[in-house]
């Protein structure tokens, strides 16, 4: 065991005298912003998706865009996002000559990733709301898109808030990736502090404990959502 | 008002409508029976194209709405609709379900008179609009005495509570004509009393109405004219006398026998 305090006094050693909290500080807020960032444009692109994968197809418009989702969410299901992210960064902005950084690259991907899983939970869940609230909203003489963004969506969404916690709580685990284009997240800061001196017991179980934190925060904070959400169930 | 020529409806293969006519004028109150399958919901459903007809015309105010290029939210937002299962909106409270539709068609009314001349003096702001739109909400809710249940949600009320707001919620849009859909079909029987009550108040202030429903009773009081359907044909219809003391046609008959 005292082998263990020493490895513990060379990490806070390195962690709090050489500034490495700085480090971890940045992976932390990368790690956060890249999973949050990527999370709400998900969000956004899936509930586009889901809505043209719900429009009646009687028109030609409906059907050339339901085709165009269809290989969306078939590319971004199809590869790994390890492969995605790779090839946004060294194929295609390149090719584009756009100048990114790493951490805007790895938010898009993630995004446009995410958005392709959200798009069939999302879909899922507005197939959940009952036809009736889409008759109710169109017989009043709103539009399709007003009734599906005023009603239909906001139930849908407290509907499928379980499964978008799951969601979030696997990107945010996933971003440990985004090392492969050189981004600075959690595994970076640490790895960073270990091999300073060849010392990763320590660092490592640190990046875990640091982890485990995120995901309980979130789930204490997707349960108060839910809760907030669900006011307007039945309660008698 | 409403005028519906050789309208024709198929659900697939199914033809649930055969060529069926029928005018509305303004004022009259329609009531509509059948045995089910008869296609009397779908022929309600199609008065605002909730049903897209497969080939027929049916012309509200002098515009054809089956027409695909006419757009029909507009001339929803003049026709009320009432269905079995209420639709109220579960996310909303009471009065929001009430609320939404009108604040929603008023803004959008101020945005286009804006566009035309910004200093025009009838441009209400939204908080105006929203003020204008409660307290409207909130007579109504008075009138059928559930003023209370202002911030409820639609689950905390009745079945016939939530059928009165749904009838409540359509007049919100000042309709010319409402349309019901089985509104008591769904209903605990000792609630289909408050519902007709209301629909009743409205008859007497000289509301256009279509209602199809089951409820004889309501029918012989209420209606000025009943339409009885069967196989998508309207087989038989005249005065509420006519139709229920002196049926000419055989399936009318056998119908009455049935639920008299």
């Amino acid at each position: 065991m005292g082998n263990f305090g020493k490895k513990i006094n060379i990490f806070l050693e390195s962690f709090i005298e050489h500034g490495a909290y700085n480090k971890v500080l940045e992976g932390l807020s990368n790690t956060i912003l890249i999973a949050v960032m990527g999370h709400i444009i998900g969000i956004v692109i899936g509930t586009l998706i889901a809505t043209v994968r719900v429009i009646p197809k009687y028109k030609l418009l409906p059907r050339v865009l339901n085709g165009f989702c269809s290989f969306y969410v078939g590319f971004f299901r199809g590869t790994p996002i390890v492969v995605q992210l790779l090839l946004f960064y060294y194929v295609l902005f390149p090719l584009l000559g756009v100048r990114i950084t790493a951490v805007a690259v790895s938010i898009l991907v993630f995004g446009l990733n995410s958005g392709a899983y959200i798009s069939e939970v999302m879909r899922g869940g507005i197939l959940s709301v009952d036809s009736g609230q889409m008759e109710g909203g169109r017989a009043m003489g709103l539009s399709f898109s007003t009734t599906m963004l005023k009603i239909v969506i906001p139930q849908a969404i407290k509907n499928i808030l379980p499964t978008m916690g799951n969601e979030f709580i696997a990107l945010i685990k996933e971003t440990s990736i985004v090392s492969f284009v050189g981004a600075t997240d959690l595994y970076v800061a640490f790895n960073y502090i270990g091999s300073n001196n060849y010392e990763f017991m320590v660092p490592y179980l640190a990046m875990a404990v640091i982890y485990i934190v995120l995901v309980l925060v979130i789930s204490l904070l997707i349960k108060i959502m839910e809760r907030s959400l669900r006011k307007g169930d039945k309660s008698i | 008002m409403i005028k519906v020529s050789n309208l024709c409806k198929s659900f697939g293969e199914l033809e649930v409508l055969k060529n069926v006519d029928i005018h509305i004028t303004r004022g009259e109150k329609v009531v509509i029976i059948g045995p089910s399958g008869s296609g009397k919901s779908t022929l309600l459903r199609c008065l605002n194209c909730m049903e897209d007809p497969t080939s027929g015309s049916v012309v509200f105010n002098g515009v054809d709405i089956a027409d695909p290029k006419v757009d029909i939210n507009i001339h929803r937002q003049r026709m009320g609709m009432v269905f079995q299962h209420f639709n109220l909106f579960n996310n909303k409270t009471v009065i929001q379900n009430i609320m939404l539709a009108p604040v929603y068609v008023e803004k959008k009314r101020m945005r286009k008179l804006r566009r035309k001349n910004p200093n025009n003096e009838k441009i209400k702001s939204t908080a105006e609009i929203k003020a204008e739109e409660k307290e409207k909400a909130i007579n109504l809710l008075r009138r059928i005495g559930l003023e209370d249940k202002a911030d409820e949600y639609p689950s905390r009320l009745s079945g016939g509570q939530k059928q009165r707001v749904a009838i409540v919620r359509a007049l919100a849009m000042n309709p010319e004509v409402m349309l019901f859909d089985e509104p008591t079909s769904a209903l605990d029987p000792e609630m289909v009393g408050e519902v007709l009550e209301v629909m009743k108040s409205l008859a007497k202030e000289g509301m256009t109405m279509v209602v199809v429903t089951h409820e004889m009773g309501f029918a012989k009081e209420v209606a000025d004219r009943v339409v009885f359907m069967a196989d998508g044909v309207i087989a038989e219809e005249g005065t509420p006398a006519d139709i229920f003391e002196n049926p000419k046609n055989p399936r009318t008959q056998q119908f009455l026998q049935c639920v008299l």
